[in-house]
């Protein structure tokens, strides 16, 4: 059991033929220096399915990682251990430890409230909720009592869509209803809501999936100035975004975690079989 | 593309089947509505006669007390009766003297006893009146009593005829707006009888069955569809008891309870709240399944977002998912309180079918209800309840279209509030 979350790192690789390679053992160093997420040992299971088989990986700070693989690898289930949304699922189990500054956030003794505020998390379709795009950016500072008065709050939002890049465009309107934005704006106005709380994380899962190419751009333009201040952990079908929105990338394939490394070192040498025939187009 | 040639007649024969069975639906509908307002818009006239009463003070009050205890006890009819002998001084047979008494209705004492308790002073003076016309005075007024027919077929004979076409030629007949009909209660006497106290009733047993069923049913569907544990057998049972309860015939829950809460409980019989309770029984698993269903079409991702932002989950429902679900709410709920408004059977086993002349005052008191007065009154033979009959329905009718309205109303107004 041991052996199987035995790193692997490149010189040994050398020395082994591919076919060796076995699709449990991680290629790649999944440790950083400075991690902010720990995630040990991670199993997933939909009823008897597993959907996350065994998989460790730390998340460094002010990083963003890449979550690349095929449909069905289990990117988005691992990505929503992280702020324990599988909760919702019913027949959703985890195992594991996934540790959150030392805190073991996998604990049933976590709250889910002020976890679910310091880990923020983007949806794959624009789910702004039907209010105001005011309420949608004020809920989460209302709800957590962020904002003593209305002027605290008013400042909250503003700032909250000046950094999602959107104050610009919805100033005029931040009474009409979050629904009748554009895409691109509905999912920046998202991105506001979730900054909205100042998490400490941000998961989006494939938050550029149901967007036009231009939108797409001003999305990923967003995340690159948001690692300044945040962890992004993204799951992403494009290739490209991943090459070019992130530090490290992730490729999973069927529950595993395949390989680990930094961005430009995956999409130029990747050192596993089936990254390299996911990135050259193989499949996927 | 043969094939092509009988996809499009087939579409078209379905179209045409579609259109064929609205128009039949409507034609029917017409039907009814043409039929139940051509016998019921008589109803809302009355027919009045004018008479020249002379309130005489030694009838009245003789030794001008001016006390209203003294006043009440007197003999208004004589004052009718005076009146009418100077309008047809010839009739002096005692016989005739009391037939022509019968075209004003018997409730004429209790008006012109009325007229004096607000209007004291008018004693010693006269004044003209215009009195409620027996029914049969008033059916043939309406027309519904041919004038032509040979005297033994109708009910009113030729000297009542000859009496009343004096009347008219003295322009001292009309017909007026039937006030009596709205602000009276069940009567025996055609003339005299109103939807009100019915309409009374039945908006008391709704209201009961509103305040019951409403956060009962909403509560309950919240609870089902948000928080139960799914896959739970006990779940699952009370899930499909519920759909199996809006399946029940209303009868049964009116025999539910005559034996639970009159029998057992003793609560007041033929009283709208037992009414209301039992019509609560009825709707309520039509609020709790129209309910579930438009909780179940919110979106999922919205209350995921809400999540996502760290509410918790009573914050995530209902904050988000309940204000999306309460338009599709209302209408289940105002479409369940029409059905009740409606419902008749388990109202006549609990009692509200008695026959009832006083406008209920509270929830207590007992009454009937708009569906059962519509039921007595078709059952009884006279020819001025037949058009009472049909304004009852009338009025049932306006209250279950204005219902559905707001039903859709509301729906509109929440859903703009939501786009």
């Amino acid at each position: 059991m041991d052996n199987k979350n035995k790193t692997i790192n490149s010189d040994d690789l050398l020395n082994q033929s591919p076919s060796k390679l076995d699709n449990t053992k991680t290629v790649g160093d999944i440790h950083v220096k400075d991690p902010r997420i720990i995630a040990k040992n991670i199993n997933v299971y939909y009823g008897k399915k597993i959907a996350i088989n065994n998989v460790s990986i730390d998340i460094g700070k002010n990083e963003v990682l890449a979550m690349i693989g095929p449909s069905g690898c289990g990117k988005s289930t691992f990505l929503r251990c992280f702020n324990r949304m599988n909760d919702t699922i019913e027949s959703c189990k985890v195992e594991g430890e996934l540790y959150l500054d030392k805190e073991n956030i996998l604990d049933k003794k976590t709250n889910v409230v002020p976890l679910r505020a310091k880990v923020g998390m983007v949806f794959q379709k624009p789910n702004p909720f039907p209010k105001s795009v005011y309420d949608n950016v004020a809920y989460g500072p209302k709800i957590h009592g962020m904002a003593k008065n209305k002027i605290e709050l008013d400042e909250i939002v503003i700032k909250s869509l000046e950094k999602a890049g959107l104050y610009e465009e919805v100033k005029d309107r931040l009474d009409t209803p979050g629904t009748s934005l554009s895409g691109g704006q509905q999912q920046r106005l998202c991105i506001a809501r979730t900054i909205a709380v100042n998490p400490e994380v941000i998961l989006m899962d494939e938050p550029c999936s149901a967007l036009d190419p231009i939108a797409t751009a001003r999305i990923e333009e967003l995340i690159y100035e948001l690692k300044e201040n945040f962890t992004i952990v993204i799951v992403t079908h494009a290739m490209q975004q991943a090459a070019r929105v992130s530090q490290r990338t992730a490729y999973f394939h069927l529950g595993n975690l395949i390989e680990v490394g930094p961005t430009d070192k995956i999409f130029t040498k990747p050192q596993h079989k089936l990254t390299e025939s996911y990135i050259t187009g193989r499949f996927g | 593309m043969n094939n092509l040639k009988l996809r499009l007649a087939k579409e078209k024969r379905f179209q045409l089947y579609g259109i064929l069975s609205i128009t039949l639906a409507l034609t029917l509908l017409s039907v009814l509505f043409i039929s139940i307002f051509s016998q019921g818009y008589t109803a809302f006239q009355e027919t009045k006669i004018q008479l020249n009463i002379n309130f005489e003070q030694n009838i009245l009050d003789p030794k001008k007390t001016r006390d209203w205890d003294v006043i009440k006890k007197s003999n208004f009819n004589i004052l009718i009766r005076n009146s009418l002998q100077e309008l047809f001084p010839d009739v002096s047979d005692r016989n005739e003297k009391r037939k022509l008494k019968k075209i004003i209705s018997t409730s004429g004492e209790y008006q012109l006893r009325n007229y004096i308790r607000n209007n004291i002073e008018s004693i010693g003076t006269s004044k003209k009146i215009w009195l409620l016309a027996d029914d049969d005075v008033d059916m043939l007024i309406k027309g519904h009593i041919n004038r032509i027919l040979p005297e033994e077929e109708r009910r009113i004979d030729n000297t009542e005829l000859a009496w009343i076409e004096i009347l008219e030629t003295k322009k001292l007949i009309k017909k007026f707006f039937n006030k009596t009909f709205f602000t009276s209660g069940d009567s025996a006497e055609s003339e005299q009888s109103g939807i009100l106290g019915a309409l009374i009733g039945s908006l008391f047993a709704i209201g009961i069955t509103l305040i019951i069923s409403f956060p009962i049913g909403i509560a309950t569907a919240i609870y089902l569809e948000e928080f139960a544990p799914k896959n739970n057998k006990f779940i699952d049972f009370v899930e499909v008891n519920i759909n199996n309860l809006a399946a029940v015939p209303s009868i049964i829950f009116g025999l539910l309870g005559l034996a639970i809460f009159l029998n057992f409980f003793e609560m007041p019989r033929s009283a709208p709240l037992v009414g209301g309770m039992v019509l609560s029984l009825m709707t309520l698993p039509t609020i709790i399944i129209s309910s579930r269903v438009s909780i179940k079409a919110v979106p999922p991702s919205i209350k995921e977002g809400a999540l996502g932002v760290g509410a918790s989950e009573i914050q995530a429902v209902f904050h988000h998912v309940v204000p999306v679900a309460v338009p599709g709410m209302l209408t289940g709920t105002i479409i369940g309180m029409a059905r009740a408004l409606g419902e008749s059977a388990p109202l006549l086993v609990i009692g509200m079918v008695a026959f009832i002349v006083d406008i209920p005052q509270s929830v207590t008191d007992p009454a009937t209800a708009l569906p059962i007065q519509i039921y007595l009154w078709a059952d009884t033979p006279e020819r001025g309840f037949a058009e009472r009959t049909s304004a009852a329905i009338i009025v049932l009718l306006i209250f279950l279209i204005l219902m559905n309205s707001l039903a859709v109303y509301l729906r509109q107004r929440f859903e703009k509030d939501i786009n």
